[in-house]
């Protein structure tokens, strides 16, 4: 089954600020790209917009899934037609154990058009699997007890992003750097475990990170290059290798403006951050 | 009663297995509130002269107060109210009178249908005392008195008297002073010293048995040493035609004794909700007030727990959630009146469709209460830009060296935890359903595993909004 992922000239702003101007990029089915670039470039503001959170307008610009407009879609209709976002900073949910939400999202995710009240997965067959796949990923069964994100460390939110990933099995997935908050032997686990969910054929995925540890398992076809909302450069393998290897001098002094754009988006982030 | 029936069966099914099935009406006292209505109170349940004369004080005291200026609007006329209704021969309410979104909710919650009745006060003909008649078989072996407040005053009445209004007085407040005139029914308890009641004590059917009397009065005593769960109201909505429910909950916790009170209560929408609470923890005694408030008009009600001896421990959990038309004003209070005294006070509110809640707390370190430590917790929730959440936090110190602390935070449903769970394709009421009940879980798992349940069911009913 062959599925597509297509973004056209996607605009896309925050509070009427603009962050994506003008983002082109297609996935196919079983591909695997990595997007990269410096803190500020719109990378994560992709992602977010590509899943539909309310406080990113898009104003310009298409997203499709196999021809369907996914703009017109509610976040959960998102999911439920094959699109998933590991978070970058995933949100805690108190009081609401993993084991409750996943088996909800789950259920939601394999029977699209289920409405609500109708039957979860039988309890019984939804516990083998999530202990099968949690093992797999080498996580204490007692984590499904936990509460949504509560109290976890950093690592701990990651391999739970992992899980859903693992659980939901969507067309599309787009890692928001993962890889960030783990330490070396996270980051190799995570990879593996990655390539082993999304791996050839599987899923299209969107690596987004700073560096290549996470892309060892997960070799991209194609690189891509954030800049002042836009993707300046797309290249293969060796375009990850050689940013990882030497930053984004290069790429900055090719495309002074989106640089210059860069640096204001990234000064205003700040603004607002403190 | 079956003789096979084992003791844990016993008290989980005690509504199944003790309420008939004839129907019985209600004798009305008159309209209003008067000398003469409050005689013919004490004349029909035959009290001593002291009652009568504590009810006619009261009385007196009631008519002296003004309304009080703050909390909720009080829209009442006091002379538009019955006061005493006593289940008799005839006439009762029938299941029609029943509202029907209450009937609902009852099919909802897979309430079977003698239990709908039974629940919804229909079936008043429920006779208190067989109940907790067979509670104090297997308690009274430990000498553990429970039964209704009115037969307590007949049975017990050095007891009863040696306690009754002496945490709260008639005086304390207008609608104590209410209820000190014209209470009716209620729980009376005695855990004499060092016994431990292992399974809650529960009155999950009083309110309803006694739902002509909608001014309870309870006393609870735990005597040194000695321990209870006394689980009380009823989970399921209320159904009742009165505008007004006013109970006073006195509670004595002596020297290392330990007392939780559970409360979960889901009124209908056109009742005022004002209770007055308070429990007096001696040495090293431990009080938890577990409060749910769920439906009713306006509900305003503060439990609270004056510690009066040094190591006294006071624990206060309160939950308001209120929806279109409704004003939760919960709160708590936490008084520490000796040294080395610990209070902590959690205080949930989830606010929906226009619905208003506040919280309204007070901590007080008296002098020479020195060593004492409190800390409030008070987090808000408010689902939609047109309910409300405020918060009135009364802190009054009068000793130096005491650890006070309290926090505060009031959020909309987050946007962001809506946000992750809708891109796991959760609907929206999954989703905010979720939210709520997480942030109401550290009351539900204090909860009894059958009021736990319902607590949820109820709360996702809510969530819906398609009834109540």
């Amino acid at each position: 089954m062959s599925h597509v992922l297509k973004i056209e000239n996607l605009h896309v702003a925050v509070d009427g600020k603009p962050i994506l101007r003008g983002v082109n990029l297609t996935m196919n089915h079983g591909e695997t790209h990595a997007l990269m670039g410096p803190n500020g470039s719109g990378k994560s503001t992709l992602g977010l917009a590509i899943m539909g959170h309310p406080n990113y307008e898009v104003t310009e610009g298409s997203i499709t899934l196999d021809g369907k407009n996914v703009l017109e879609m509610e976040p959960n209709e998102r999911a439920r037609a094959g699109l998933f976002l590991a978070f970058q900073r995933p949100i805690a949910v108190p009081g609401v154990k993993m084991a409750d939400f996943l088996r909800h999202a789950t259920t939601n995710v394999r029977r699209p058009d289920r409405k609500e009240g109708e039957e979860l997965i039988p309890m019984r067959e939804f516990r083998k699997e999530l202990k099968d796949k949690m093992q797999h990923l080498r996580m204490d069964v007692e984590f499904a007890r936990r509460y949504v994100n509560d109290g976890f460390s950093g690592g701990e939110m990651k391999r739970a992003e992992i899980l859903q990933l693992a659980m939901l099995q969507p067309k599309f997935a787009i890692l928001d750097e993962t890889d960030s908050g783990l330490d070396a032997d996270a980051v190799r686990l995570a990879s593996e475990s990655i390539a082993e969910i999304g791996g050839r054929d599987k899923m299209g995925l969107l690596i987004i990170t700073h560096h290549d540890k996470l892309l060892e398992h997960n070799p991209p076809e194609y690189t891509h290059v954030m800049l002042g909302g836009r993707i300046v450069e797309t290249g293969g393998k060796e375009l990850a290798e050689e940013l990882h290897q030497s930053g984004y001098d290069r790429i900055r002094t090719s495309h002074p403006e989106a640089d210059a754009r860069n640096q204001e988006m990234l000064s205003e982030e700040t603004e607002v951050a403190s | 009663m079956a003789t096979d029936v084992s003791e844990k069966d016993q008290i989980g099914d005690i509504n199944k297995y003790n309420f008939r099935t004839e129907t019985t009406g209600v004798f009305k006292a008159k309209k209003g509130l008067n000398k003469d209505v409050i005689n013919q109170i004490s004349d029909i349940k035959n009290e001593p002269d002291w009652m009568r004369k504590f009810r006619l004080d009261a009385l007196e005291e009631f008519n002296r107060r003004p309304m009080p200026k703050w909390g909720g609007a009080i829209d009442l006329d006091f002379q538009d109210i019955f006061y005493y209704l006593r289940p008799t021969s005839e006439q009762g309410r029938t299941w029609d009178d029943v509202p029907d979104e209450i009937k609902e909710t009852f099919d909802r919650l897979g309430i079977p249908e003698a239990e709908k009745k039974f629940l919804a006060g229909v079936k008043a003909q429920f006779e208190s005392e067989v109940v907790y008649g067979s509670l104090q078989e297997d308690l009274a072996k430990q000498g553990v008195l429970f039964t209704d407040t009115d037969s307590a005053l007949r049975e017990h009445p050095d007891l009863l008297r040696e306690y009754f209004g002496t945490i709260i007085p008639t005086g304390d407040n207008k609608f104590s002073a209410l209820n000190s005139a014209v209470w009716s029914g209620g729980s009376f308890i005695y855990v004499p010293p060092g016994v431990h009641i292992e399974f809650p004590l529960q009155a999950y059917f009083r309110i309803n048995a006694e739902s002509m009397g909608q001014f309870e009065r309870t006393l609870i005593i735990v005597d040194e040493g000695a321990s209870v769960h006394y689980v009380e109201g009823c989970t399921a909505p209320m159904y009742t035609t009165e505008s007004l429910h006013s109970a006073v909950v006195e509670v004595v916790v002596k020297r290392n004794a330990r007392c939780r009170y559970t409360t979960i209560q889901n009124w209908a929408n056109n009742i005022y909700n004002l209770v007055t609470k308070r429990a007096h923890a001696y040495g090293d005694a431990t009080m938890e007030w577990v409060d749910g408030n769920l439906g009713s008009k306006l509900t305003m009600k503060y439990p609270a727990v004056h510690m009066m001896e040094p190591g006294a421990r006071g624990e206060i959990l309160s939950i308001a959630f209120s929806s279109a038309g409704q004003h939760q004003d919960a709160g708590a209070k936490l008084v520490h009146s000796a040294p080395h005294t610990t209070g902590q006070i959690i205080s949930k509110s989830i606010s929906k469709n226009g619905g208003r809640s506040s919280y309204r707390g007070l901590v007080r370190v008296d002098p020479g209460a020195h060593h004492s430590k409190n800390s409030v917790v008070c987090d808000a929730l408010i689902l939609d830009p047109e309910s409300r959440s405020d918060t009135y936090p009364y802190i009054e110190v009068m000793e130096q060296d005491v650890q006070i602390g309290h926090e505060a935070s009031v959020s909309r449903i987050g946007e962001e935890q809506m946000f992750y769970l809708l891109s796991r394709g959760l609907s929206e009421t999954e989703a905010s359903t979720m939210i709520v009940n997480g942030f109401i879980e550290p009351l539900v798992k204090e909860l009894p595993m059958e009021y736990a349940v319902e607590m949820n069911r109820l709360i996702q009913l809510q969530m819906e909004g398609s009834v109540g």
